[in-house]
């Protein structure tokens, strides 16, 4: 049997004396689209960033595509790469989407999505425009590829980081409230990409507000709720009949 | 005195000016140039996370930027010929030159300067820009020699144009050491005419002018390295 696309194991995260994450389990296996929901503080977002590192954890495990990321302990006491060839292999197999977008704005939006390639996968210059050009053109954003992020929405400016994301060809993908930094009407737009990739048979992680395309898109849905899973299970279960008192509140005040 | 008789006065001595505002532009311009070299690890060092590497620049622009430039001016060309081994050294023919002491002090003194320009440009690069780097492989010196360093030099860039523009006004002080840039020549021919506000009123014309000179380098800079299209809305 092939590993999961994405292991997390027991995965701890304090900030001082405040506990974020008590231990959290979870697998992606590939084609797995996984919605993790939450109220505000319930740590969606810190888990995201600990599974790539963006965040150092205190304690667990995390397994991408059944090759273990190393850590020693730092000297704050949290989690720290060991092998530092390996996290930054690991991280180019893993997607990040963030909620505020971080598209470098001194470079037009070709050049944010070909750097990457061309300088940690070590591709020629023009296959990566190529490569580029194509998920443009799958973002819906071919036309912009000249202007620099400045002089686009913030809809567009969210799909040209997903599409500097995909020319990494990731393993998994996770999404940080890719939508929260948006106006309403570009909200939808941005949706749209997610579902398409999803349709893909694209393994991702996304953390959402948007009840609705969580319960549209997802395989999975995972109900975080102070550091730790309280619910899990498909959107029907999830969503239509909680066990956890937590989620049901949760769910009926987010309907 | 009619503008005639000024011009008059004046004319005689431009090969003389002419010569010491190249003198003047040639220290200024070599000056934050190598100096602009030498401040990228000093300014690197001061951004390091380790404090004993952030010590060894904090030391030296400390002291570059504590104490005037006239007074490390003396101390390179006075002070460095009272020690034997400086008498006696390879770098003596160039230590015991005014213009080699002028240039070596200036490039010292705006080095310290630019570190800081840049030390504090990167530090205003978005946390999230480097993060975006990092998530997508980068190691931390690609993330540096990528995203950082190049977007740190356009948030530093007004800063240094600022600093070129001060080290060029600073510069008149190396007439001090016997130099004969733009200053030293102006005071030659004032001893000779005792035309003192004519000729001060000339250097000045001639210092605005390179300002403004500089600073439409500058623009074009700015305009080169798309400074205006990298700004955030």
């Amino acid at each position: 049997m092939t590993p999961p696309a994405l292991e997390v194991r027991d995965l701890h995260k304090r900030y001082g004396d405040l506990e974020v994450l008590k231990g959290v389990d979870l697998t992606a296996r590939d084609g797995d689209v996984i919605s993790i929901l939450g109220s505000s503080g319930s740590g969606k977002s810190t888990l995201l960033r600990c599974i790539n590192l963006l965040e150092n954890p205190h304690k667990g495990q995390i397994v991408v595509a059944g090759e273990e990321m190393k850590l020693k302990p730092g000297r704050d006491g949290a989690l720290v790469a060991a092998d530092n060839k390996q996290i930054n292999r690991l991280r180019a197999n893993i997607g990040f989407v963030f909620q505020s977008f971080n598209l470098w704005p001194h470079m037009s939006i070709l050049d944010n999505i070909i750097e990457a390639p061309r300088r940690v996968l070590g591709q020629r210059k023009a296959d990566a425009v190529a490569a580029a050009e194509l998920f443009l053109e799958k973002v819906g954003i071919a036309d912009k590829r000249h202007a620099f992020p400045a002089q686009l929405s913030g809809g567009q400016q969210q799909r040209a980081a997903i599409a500097r994301t995909l020319a990494m060809q990731p393993r998994v993908i996770l999404f940080d409230e890719p939508t929260s930094a948006l106006d309403p009407e570009m909200v939808q737009e941005v949706l749209n990409v997610i579902r398409a990739l999803a349709d893909e048979g694209r393994t991702m992680l996304l953390v959402t507000h948007e009840m609705g395309f969580a319960r549209n898109v997802s395989s999975q849905v995972v109900f975080l709720h102070q550091g730790q899973v309280e619910e899990i299970g498909t959107p029907e279960q999830v969503f239509d009949n909680p066990v956890s008192e937590r989620c049901k509140q949760f769910m009926s005040s987010h309907r | 005195m009619t503008w005639a008789e000024r011009w008059a006065t004046i004319q005689p001595w431009l090969p003389q000016l002419w010569e010491g505002t190249l003198v003047t532009l040639e220290l200024v311009g070599l000056a934050v140039l190598i100096g602009l070299i030498l401040a990228i690890p000093l300014g690197l060092g001061r951004a390091s996370r380790h404090w004993y590497i952030r010590a060894v620049p904090y030391s030296y622009i400390f002291f570059f930027r504590g104490t005037p430039l006239i007074l490390q001016l003396f101390l390179v060309y006075y002070g460095l010929s009272q020690f034997e081994v400086v008498r006696d050294s390879m770098f003596w023919p160039y230590l015991r030159e005014p213009y080699w002491c002028a240039l070596i002090t200036m490039t010292l003194h705006t080095a310290a300067y630019i570190a800081e320009i840049l030390r504090g440009a990167i530090q205003a690069v978005p946390p999230g820009e480097v993060e975006a780097a990092r998530a997508l492989g980068m190691s931390r010196s690609q993330a540096l020699q990528y995203i950082i360093l190049p977007r740190a030099i356009r948030i530093g860039l007004p800063a240094y144009g600022n600093e070129v523009i001060l080290m060029l006004k600073a510069s008149a002080v190396v007439y001090t050491v016997t130099l004969m840039d733009l200053m030293g020549v102006v005071r030659t021919i004032n001893s000779r005419t005792y035309q003192f506000e004519l000729f001060f009123l000339v250097a000045g014309l001639i210092y605005l002018t390179i300002t403004i000179l500089f600073t439409q380098l500058f623009k074009l800079v700015e305009h080169w390295l798309k400074v205006e299209a990298s700004r955030k809305r």
